[in-house]
């Protein structure tokens, strides 16, 4: 136990000291528009859990930042397409007529200024951090789990032990558990999506949680992802509804003056369609950005404190604020498997309602 | 705001990787994964079920073995109890046997020594008289010389000489 005590306590250190750098090159890296020594929070927060078109990996003593220059691909309504590294970007450079924006409606956005002479932004598909983020975590999901199945290949009767066991273990749990009682007899067909879906989740939400370089992007607390697994549980659930599926919507089973003239219980079902993806996609950005934040700004406290009352005030806010953040990140570890989980099981119950069975009329 | 607007780049980027990884998992990986899960937990629940088979056979067989036994044992005491029986009758049998025997020969024998005894009497009768008969002519030849007298004389011995004997 002593030495466990031991480790955790260096580990907390190196913890302390890189993130003071960090935060304090992010503090001088985004107040290069404002004032040079006041600490801005918000901007700090943002530009943790927004996209950004480099990967930002650090900042060393001395302003000088380590980034991961990332493609830029976009098309300007008036000169058609362009693609080109992020690096021209940097600083506030302008490039081939784009930059990134500073004004209140598309801050940090790729703009450029067409041919009237207002600020517009192009069709953007850049390449970005979340994007880099996915294909990297979806690269870690392919290897690991072609990785497992070729275990079962090779020798399908062997127990499992280690990452495998414990890979297997999570995956049948969710398979027996979550899937096949909520989707209910067609099960097989939708377990395929539904394990990606949970893995993809939790890998991101977790890789997410690393606070250096090929974590810390916000992927699953970021509305563009979570509205596509919303959007992929919806259109699953529509297309493979049964009959019975939309006789329940069109003509539910309630008294008849509910549906008639006034069809107000269909009209009910049908919106019912659409907010359930929409909590599916606002439960899950929610809960990631929320647990991001909280770790930012407890981290944010200690600069606030160092500006507002000096150096030895912060550094007594920063035992409590390191401390405090241990316990969110390991509470965020818990979440990221609670939102995967739930994710996970909302869309096997949204699927499963769309497989309903005739029920016996009462 | 932002941060709630969602942005089509990334949309993109999000659902074609998306899509791919679905695609390769879910042609190469969850149903081997799942298959091989469900093959394993097949195979365990066989083992245990021929296991249980196996063990309940053993189970019948010992009782088999034990019936067996028991069957021989009693067998065993059946036979034993025969051939005590068998042996004790054998034994009576035999005594009986030779208690006819001894009988029939002591019987045999009574009668031979009867009649053994009768002629030896009669012998001795006749051994007797032929001897009275010397001794009296030794003696009468002095006394008598009639052998009328003599002869009467003779009777009358031989007469005290009878009931004396049968005395």
């Amino acid at each position: 136990m002593y030495f466990k005590f031991k480790h955790i306590g260096i580990a907390s250190l190196f913890l302390i000291l890189f993130l003071g750098v960090a935060a304090k090159a992010e503090a001088t890296d985004t107040e290069l528009a404002k004032e040079q020594e006041q600490f801005n929070l918000k901007d700090m927060i943002f530009s943790h859990v927004l996209d950004a078109y480099e990967w930002h990996v650090i900042t060393l003593p001395g302003d000088k930042h380590i980034s991961i220059p990332l493609p830029v691909i976009v098309k300007s309504a008036e000169r058609g397409w362009f693609v080109f590294s992020s690096s021209h970007l940097a600083h506030g450079y302008s490039y081939k007529g784009f930059q990134i924006s500073h004004s209140d409606e598309y801050n940090g956005k790729i703009v450029e200024i067409n041919s009237a002479g207002e600020e517009v932004r192009p069709f953007d598909i850049s390449f970005t951090k979340n994007a880099a983020s996915i294909v990297l975590s979806c690269t870690l999901l392919i290897i690991i789990f072609l990785s497992l199945a070729a275990g079962y290949k090779k020798d399908p009767l062997k127990g499992r032990k280690g990452i495998a066991g414990s890979l297997e273990m999570l995956t049948m749990y969710i398979y027996d558990d979550v899937i096949k009682p909520c989707v209910g007899e067609n099960y097989r067909k939708f377990a395929p999506y539904l394990l990606t879906a949970f893995y993809f989740i939790l890998l991101n939400n977790l890789l997410g949680l690393i606070p250096i370089f090929p974590g810390a992007a916000n992927v699953t607390g970021n509305i563009s992802v979570t509205l596509v697994l919303a959007l992929i549980t919806f259109f699953i659930t529509n297309i493979f509804g049964n009959k019975e599926y939309w006789k329940e919507i069109f003509w539910p089973d309630v008294p008849v003056w509910l549906k008639v003239p006034i069809p107000i219980m269909p009209f009910i079902e049908i919106l019912g369609m659409f907010t359930k993806p929409f909590a599916l996609m606002v439960r899950l950005f929610a809960n990631m950005l929320s647990g991001h934040f909280i770790i930012l700004v407890l981290m944010g406290l200690i600069f606030i404190f160092a500006n507002l009352a000096g150096n030895v005030v912060a550094g007594g806010v920063s035992v409590f604020s390191i401390a405090f953040s241990l316990f969110m990140l390991a509470l965020d570890v818990l979440i990221s498997f609670i939102q995967a989980y739930v994710f996970t099981m909302l869309s096997s119950i949204f699927i499963g309602l769309g497989q309903v069975k005739h029920h016996a009329t009462h | 705001m932002e941060l709630f607007t969602p942005e089509v780049g990334l949309i993109f980027w999000m659902l074609i990787p998306f899509l791919i990884v679905l695609f390769i998992l879910g042609k190469y990986a969850w149903p081997m994964i799942i298959d091989g899960v469900d093959k394993r937990a097949r195979f365990i629940d066989d083992s245990v079920r021929s296991a249980q088979e196996a063990n309940e056979r053993l189970t019948s067989i010992k009782e088999e073995g034990e019936a067996i036994l028991a069957e021989a044992r009693k067998e065993q005491m059946r036979i034993l109890n025969e051939t005590n029986q068998m042996r004790s009758d054998l034994i009576e049998e035999a005594k009986k046997q030779a208690q006819l025997e001894a009988d029939n020969i002591l019987s045999s024998a009574q009668i031979t020594i009867q009649k053994e005894k009768e002629d030896i009497l009669r012998q001795v009768r006749s051994e007797i008289a032929s001897i009275s008969i010397e001794i009296a002519e030794k003696v009468i030849r002095e006394n008598l010389n009639t052998t009328a007298e003599q002869e009467n004389m003779i009777d009358r011995l031989l007469q005290e000489i009878n009931s004396t004997g049968k005395n």
